[in-house]
């Protein structure tokens, strides 16, 4: 087959359809037939881009069109093409002064285009704003051609008798259920509904049967797709850490968004500023998780701003994309080159999402601020329960007050005959060292002190200390504790000690650090003459740090203690110094990778030599949970409780009220009264342990505003001239409103004003149900975008569509009635050389299904899909090893029903998408992505055959087969064949299957282990019933018909 | 054709492997056409590809990309700072960094102590190139290769910096060298595919990620295609347990004969793409694996990669493959070799690294020319970026780290038109800023595209309204490095 031939053949194609896409109309066009030769050959050099125009000429604009260049010379003479300069430039036969110029590269404008250009010249260079900017209007219709035709027939058929086009007959009932099926649900249609309906003589059966399509539950899931596509949803953070993030409640209220029919206008302003509405319901900031679904990078060395304004860029991009079609990013370094739009207006939009407080870098093992607890409706009425079970138990409790006050009065007043008691929290002590004795025989809970591991002698004195003797450090020794203490950064903890540090007070207290004063672990610190706190698993970007606002002072005894929840987070720490909770400067708080140190648990020494404690401590403990700050507080108070209980009660501290009042629940009160409080504790710990199985969503949260600037360069550190948030003025109209934030901006995207919304919308669907959008770059509604191929056919849904009140189901049935999409499918060769991508709408939609339609198809076909609705990710099968071999995580499928649930609940790893998925054309949700791929390749067929999801399948849809009444080979393919085409084999379909059927059942007869090892592929039994051999030949068949063309594609 | 017309207008009638497969769906298409083909001429040897591409007359028909990810210290290498022993410990001066952005892993040290090589460097071949002792098989190759040590990047971290260099821009969505040079070239394989990626297994390191091999905006059949040494060497090339090839014929023919039934039906000339496609696929399952099948290689072919070239998943599996893959008409072989980030110890870690590496990218070049593939094969070796001269972390008498170093690196390029036994650029004496002929990324796939016969500036793809390049609006051929 020769290169040239085949060229020729494509060329010819692709020439009839640019012929097909531009009308031959009898006037040349401004905006179909001008504008995208201007704007595509001239406009780089004299368009919007200010820094790159040339010669001061702005062919854009009509002022620069039309009036006099610098040079005196009139660029376009309505009327006279000879002394229009322009056609002048671009038809010079001087290579030096002819436009576009060849030095730069270009090419010469065809004979074509300057056909064009001289035409509409002549004609009178009647000029046009681009059409996408001018907002829609309804169009007058003409006259319907016939009885069922709607008014998108008329549009259509005004297109096609221009073109000397008859539409193609209504395709036949099976087709046309099949195909409604597939697009309102992505399922193929149940065998019984499609006899149904195909036997349904009502003039009203279609209609009802998209109502039941619309109504059922597949439907919000399909659509959902689509969504996450553009929304680029995924389970992971995305960059090269890829580390994992929950954000299916808001995938969820996508589902049901769709499900419910909200009105696209409420869809759109609570994705884009639900969290700014009044009164926002959770829901409501739920769905704004939509701008939170981008790529984060958790990679070590990053620098936050960096990546922070990578987030923000990729919100306003997105955003543009999704609502308004445009190519916002090309403005990011510079002023767009096509279309009227600034760099400063970029940043001016960029502004309207850049307060939300979050980090460049991030956690890679959850989600990041701001987050919110998005309960199921399940979770929502047991945390309710939960809730009210712990406000009884407190009620209870507090209900007990004046009995506790009068045991404990009488408790107390026993004390004086035990003046030497004393009453400290036990619960999760890991380590006590009090000093008072020789080290090596001190008691201690959970650790030793024999100092064996320690990398030097330690000789530790005693000195009188708060509680007998304390140990004394001389700025080179500290004392050993062994192996306690050994936290994760996730384990919740409580550091407490008395320390008395002499003049040079600098020093560790307790730490479990090695010798590396930045190395990884944790510490309580004098440092700078504060009380220091970190916890780190690299220095330098991967820790917290903390520090008191109070100094510490030299000289002499103070309590610290440090609390910390385990939440990575500084605000999870409480720090106390003599029983007072500290206010705390937060050096750092970047606790975003597992931190576990493996050293022994120092008093007086860790983190290097310079980190030696010079003075006495005493009393230290360490805890494995957080105290309360009541425990807290009692700690610091040394007195024995005889000495307290003297201490007439409004004299004593709170440190010391704390104290009484714990050690008398704990030692002394009646069981009544314990049990109360055990109750109280136990209530709120089965409240917070269930909450934090709640799943969480990343939302947009309105911060303080966070001065914008134009980035020169795009560059996230070159700031140029600080920037307001604004809409581009191209898109506002004359009349320009102020719209100062987000949820104004999320008004103005669904106002009458907004000229693009609705129409890029309406086109998204069209999309959807015929393959190729009417305006083809769905992406572009811009000066370089396809002019729609049906503008009042765009014009007319869009309004129809806003008039609706933004009803999406109403939009997708008037569509699907419409005789236009109940076409047939079929085409001869003459009109696939004339219109190979149907544009103009003379046939049905005919292309292939998309990734996750195809897996789920063949899952409904077989009877294995699974159809809940909702929750988490799942894990079916894909090949071994995907993951671990650019990574170091190793990929770990599901069991059972995960191995069945639709594709959109699919565990999507940005970096290693699923290949099943990106086989065929899959959106790899690394970036928005609203334009559709089809490709057509062997790997597609490589997987269809061999994949073990297909393999599963074809058994179990050949399994239902030989477990019905049908005996005989052609019954049975019958019946494989009508759960997946919705229809019957010809007798010739049949005889070819047949033949298949006895081929394969030959050679299982001779080889029953192949038969066996086939029906072994995939998670579930095979049916131990069947006739092995029988069953794996039916199943050779039922994959031949998974494979079919037919089956792949929607017709 | 255009690229634009070629690309959108006919997406639905695309192949994945080049002409050859469309070959297939165009005699059918011309057939539906009603228009008569001439077989006999298949003069031209490339398969798919751009009309008017090569643009001028290539010197390399094929690159094979030995990606040393993780950023391979220049310090150790390639690019030798005699100077530093004496200057050890002493902190780099600030005339030197000017202020430079450092990653957060040592921006907040309070010191950047100085630290040397290691490892001492000889003088190679007749060219006297500068090798570090730790490649001692790569000194053997001096006078075959071009070592550029004035490469320099904008990225500093790894995801963006391996993005940058694998695509031309550090943020996601464009499509890789590979996939563009598909998109132009074609392929002159009719049962490969065009761009093939394969990765070292076992080694650890940094992460990679699909969108280095991937088709961006450009139509997904352009993607790499990973050859694995997990399992099938290409995703789902098995057929299931208990299927024979002999069924897996008789399928193939009952679903062409039921396809073709369906075209003869609706018309619709993506069905003969389709058979055509399930028949490629058929191809493929027996020539890939004769293409993983070592035996005929002679014992002589591992004493020159080592033993390790046995095993599959071992980087000198993988050159040898790509040697093979090179003698099929692949037109860009990708691989991948991790754990080049040596943040700390990087004594012993860049050790284990040239050990597995040094002798099997030696052998490859060496083997190339043997086999007289060198002249039209262009190999690059190198990573992503450099590391830098000042130690990260505790700098000891036994050990040091090195950070990421954006602002200068060393690679090395052979074969394929570039001009051997030079070394090319140089740096201060500190290995820091480039001093002479700095080549940035865009530079380099420029200098590629060009040794490919292709205009960096003409390679264009029309997305999101503008016409789209692998090196944006940037890049000059390196014309030095051309021989």
């Amino acid at each position: 087959m020769g290169r040239a031939v085949t060229y020729l053949l494509l060329a010819g194609l692709a020439a009839a359809a640019s012929s097909a896409a531009t009308l031959p109309s009898e006037r040349v066009d401004y905006n179909d037939d001008v504008r995208p030769i201007l704007s595509d050959r001239c406009y780089s050099c004299h368009g919007p881009d200010q820094g790159q125009r040339q010669a001061g000429l702005r062919l854009d604009r009509e002022s620069g069109a039309f009036g006099a260049a610098a040079s005196g010379a009139m660029p376009i003479v309505p009327g006279e093409p000879a002394e229009s300069r322009l056609l002048q430039r671009v038809t010079s036969s001087d290579p030096a002064r002819r436009m576009p110029p060849a030095y730069m590269g270009h090419d010469p404008l065809s004979e074509g285009e300057i056909e064009t250009l001289r035409r509409w010249i002549e004609e009178g260079a009647q000029w046009e704003s681009h059409w996408a900017f001018s907002p829609p209007t309804r169009p007058d219709l003409p006259q319907p051609a016939g009885d069922g035709l709607n008014p998108i027939d008329a549009l259509v058929a005004d297109r096609l008798a221009r073109e000397g086009l008859a539409p193609a007959a209504p395709a036949d009932r099976r087709t046309l259920a099949r195909r409604a099926a597939l697009d309102l649900t992505g399922l193929p249609p149940a065998p019984d509904a499609v006899q149904e309906f195909a036997a349904d003589p009502a003039a009203d059966a279609y209609e009802r049967l998209l109502d039941r399509l619309l109504s059922s539950a597949s439907y919000g899931e399909h659509l959902a797709g689509m969504w996450l596509d553009a929304a680029r949803y995924a389970d992971t953070n995305g960059y090269q850490t890829d580390g994992t993030r929950s954000m299916w409640r808001w995938r969820d209220w996508v589902i049901d968004a769709f499900n419910r029919n909200v009105p696209f206008d409420q869809f759109t302003l609570e994705q884009l500023a639900g969290d700014m509405l009044p009164d926002a319901s959770r829901a409501q900031i739920v769905a704004t998780g939509f701008n939170r679904n981008h790529r984060t990078t958790a990679e070590g060395g990053s620098v936050n701003e960096e990546f922070r304004v990578e987030y923000v860029a990729d919100r306003a991009e997105t955003t543009a994309t999704v609502w308004l079609g445009l190519t916002m990013g090309c403005a990011r370094c510079h002023d767009h080159k096509f279309d009227p739009l600034s760099q400063r207006e970029y940043y001016q939009f960029f502004a309207y999402f850049n307060n939300v407080q979050e980090k460049g870098m991030v956690w890679n093992f959850g989600n990041e601020d701001p987050l919110l607890h998005a309960p199921t409706p399940e979770q929502e009425e047991r945390l309710a329960a939960l809730a009210s079970e712990l406000a009884g138990a407190r009620e209870s409790w507090d209900a007990l007050g004046p009995q506790i006050a009068r045991e404990q009065a009488a408790w107390e007043a026993r004390l004086a005959d035990a003046p030497d008691l004393d009453w400290s929290p036990a619960r999760g002590l890991r380590a006590h060292a009090p000093f008072d004795g020789r080290l090596g025989t001190a008691s201690f809970t959970g650790g030793s002190i024999d100092g064996s591991s320690a990398p030097e002698p330690v000789e530790t004195e005693f000195a009188n200390g708060q509680a007998g003797t304390a140990a004394a450090f001389d700025g080179k020794r500290y004392a050993d504790l062994g192996k306690v203490g050994i936290f994760n950064y996730m384990d919740p903890l409580t550091v407490s000690a008395w320390i008395r540090p002499e003049t040079s007070h600098d020093g560790s207290i307790v730490a479990s650090m090695g010798e590396n004063p930045i190395g990884n672990g944790w510490g309580l610190f004098v440092r700078d003459g504060k009380l220091w706190w970190h916890m780190s698993q690299r220095w330098s970007d991967l820790s917290m740090r903390l520090a008191s606002q109070r100094p510490i002072e030299p000289g002499g005894w103070q309590h610290v203690l440090l609390t910390y929840d385990g939440k990575r987070k500084a605000k999870g720490v409480r720090m106390y110094i003599d029983g007072r909770e500290q206010e705390f400067e937060v050096l750092f708080n970047n606790l975003d990778w597992p931190s576990q140190s493996n050293q022994s648990l120092k008093v007086g020494g860790g983190g290097g030599l310079d980190n030696r404690f010079s003075g006495r401590i005493d009393e230290v403990r360490v805890y494995g949970r957080a105290l309360s700050p009541a425990e807290a507080r009692a700690l610091a108070s040394t007195a024995p409780l005889g000495v307290l209980a003297a201490i007439r009660p409004d004299d004593r501290t709170p440190a010391q009220r704390d104290k009484l009042r714990s050690a008398f629940l704990e030692l002394a009160a009646s069981a009544g009264i314990r049990k109360a409080s055990l109750a109280a504790a136990e209530a709120q710990r089965r409240y917070d342990a269930f909450l934090d199985t709640v799943p969480t969503v990343m939302v947009m949260k309105e911060g303080p505003s966070r001065q914008a600037y134009v980035l020169e360069r795009g560059r996230y550190d070159l700031h140029g001239d600080p920037v307001e948030a604004a809409i581009p003025e191209a898109l506002l109209g004359a009349t320009a409103p102020s719209i100062a934030n987000r949820l104004e901006l999320a008004r103005w995207v669904v106002s009458r004003s907004n000229p693009l919304t609705a129409r890029v919308i309406v086109n998204r669907f069209w999309q959807m149900l015929f393959g190729v959008g009417l305006v083809k770059t769905v992406d572009d509604f811009g000066s370089q975008g396809e002019a729609p191929s049906n503008q009042a056919l765009l014009d007319w849904l869009a309004v129809e569509f806003m008039d609706s009140g933004w009803d999406v189901k109403r939009l997708l049935k008037t569509i699907m009635l419409s005789a236009t999409y109940r076409q047939s499918s079929h085409v001869d060769a003459e009109l696939i050389e004339r219109d190979p991508e149907n544009r103009l709408l003379s046939r049905g939609p005919r292309f292939r299904l998309a990734a996750a339609t195809i897996r789920d198809q063949a899952l409904a076909a077989a009877g294995l899909l699974q159809q809940d609705i909702g929750g988490p990710s799942v894990r079916p099968y894909q090949p071994p090893g995907l993951w671990k071999e650019v990574s170091g995580n190793a990929y770990q499928p599901g069991e059972g029903s995960e191995l069945y649930r639709r594709s959109l609940y699919t565990y999507w790893k940005r970096t290693v998408a699923p290949p099943s998925m990106m086989n065929f054309d899959a959106s790899d949700r690394e970036v928005c992505t609203v334009h559709v791929k089809r490709t057509n390749t062997p790997l597609q067929a490589l997987n269809l055959m061999n994949d073990t999801t297909f393999v599963e399948a074809a058994r179990h849809l050949a399994d239902t087969a030989v477990r019905g009444e049908a005996r005989s080979p052609a019954a049975r393919i019958d019946q494989m064949y009508i759960k997946v085409l919705g229809r019957l084999p010809g007798e010739d379909e049949r005889d070819i299957l047949e033949d298949l059927y006895r081929a394969y059942a030959d050679r299982f007869q001779s080889d029953r282990d192949a038969a066996e090892a086939f029906l072994a592929v995939g998670d579930s039994p095979w049916n131990p019933r069947a006739d092995a051999r029988e069953l794996a030949a039916y199943a050779g068949v039922a994959s031949l018909v998974l494979n079919l063309d037919e089956a792949v594609t929607k017709q | 054709m255009t690229p634009e017309t070629h690309a959108t207008e006919l997406d639905t009638r695309r192949h994945f492997f080049g002409k050859a497969a469309s070959g297939v769906g165009a005699i059918a298409l011309a057939h539906l056409l009603g228009r008569d083909l001439n077989a006999s001429d298949a003069s031209k040897p490339a398969l798919g590809g751009l009309d008017g591409l090569p643009h001028y007359a290539p010197k390399a028909k094929r690159v094979i990309w030995l990606f040393q990810s993780g950023g391979p210290s220049q310090i150790e290498t390639f690019d030798p700072k005699p100077g530093l022993a004496k200057l050890r410990g002493q902190d780099l001066p600030e005339s030197i960094r000017k202020g430079q952005r450092l990653t957060t892993m040592t921006s907040g040290q309070s010191s950047f102590p100085l630290v040397e090589s290691a490892f001492g460097f000889q003088q190679h071949g007749e060219s006297g190139a500068w090798i570090s002792d730790l490649l001692p098989q790569t000194a053997k190759i001096a006078d075959d290769i071009c070592i550029v040590r004035s490469m320099h990047t904008d990225a500093i971290n790894h995801d963006p910096a391996v993005t940058f260099l694998q695509t031309g821009a550090q943020i996601a969505g464009r499509p890789s060298v590979g996939a563009w040079l598909s998109y132009g070239l074609g392929s002159e394989s009719s049962d490969l595919p065009a761009f093939v990626v394969m990765i070292t297994q076992g080694t650890g390191g940094q992460p990679l990620y699909d969108r280095l091999w991937g088709s961006g905006f450009l139509p997904t059949r352009y993607q790499g295609v990973k050859f694995r040494s997990v399992g099938d060497p290409v995703l789902y090339l098995s057929d299931p347990a208990g299927i024979s090839r002999d069924q897996r014929r008789t399928f193939l023919d009952a679903l062409a004969k039921l396809n073709r039934k369906q075209f003869e039906e609706y018309g619709d000339p993506e069905i003969v793409t389709r058979i055509a496609q399930y028949e490629m696929a058929f191809k493929m399952q027996r020539s890939v694996p004769e293409l993983t099948d070592l035996s005929g290689e002679p014992e002589r072919v591992f004493d020159l990669y080592g033993e390790d070239a046995r095993r599959p998943g071992t980087y000198a599996y993988n050159c040898l493959l790509a040697r093979r893959l090179a003698e099929r008409g692949v037109r860009f072989i990708q691989l991948y070799h991790r754990g080049w980030d040596q943040h700390g110890s990087l004594k012993q870690g860049i050790q284990r690294q040239t050990k597995t590496t040094d002798q099997a990218s030696a052998a490859l070049v060496m083997d190339l020319k043997q086999r007289g593939l060198l002249d039209d094969t262009l190999v690059v070796w190198g990573g992503e970026f450099g590391r830098t001269v000042y130690c990260q972390g505790t700098l000891t008498e036994s050990e040091y780290g090195r950070d990421h170093h954006p602002r200068c690196f060393s690679i090395w390029m052979a074969g394929g038109g570039v001009q051997p036994g030079q070394t090319y650029g140089a740096t201060d004496e500190f290995s820091y800023n480039i001093t002479e002929n700095p080549v940035s990324v865009h530079d380099l796939h420029a200098t590629m595209l060009h040794l490919l016969g292709v205009d960096h500036t003409k390679l264009t793809f029309k997305f999101q309204g503008r016409r789209f390049r692998l090196t944006d609006v940037h890049g000059n051929a390196v014309k030095p490095l051309l021989a």
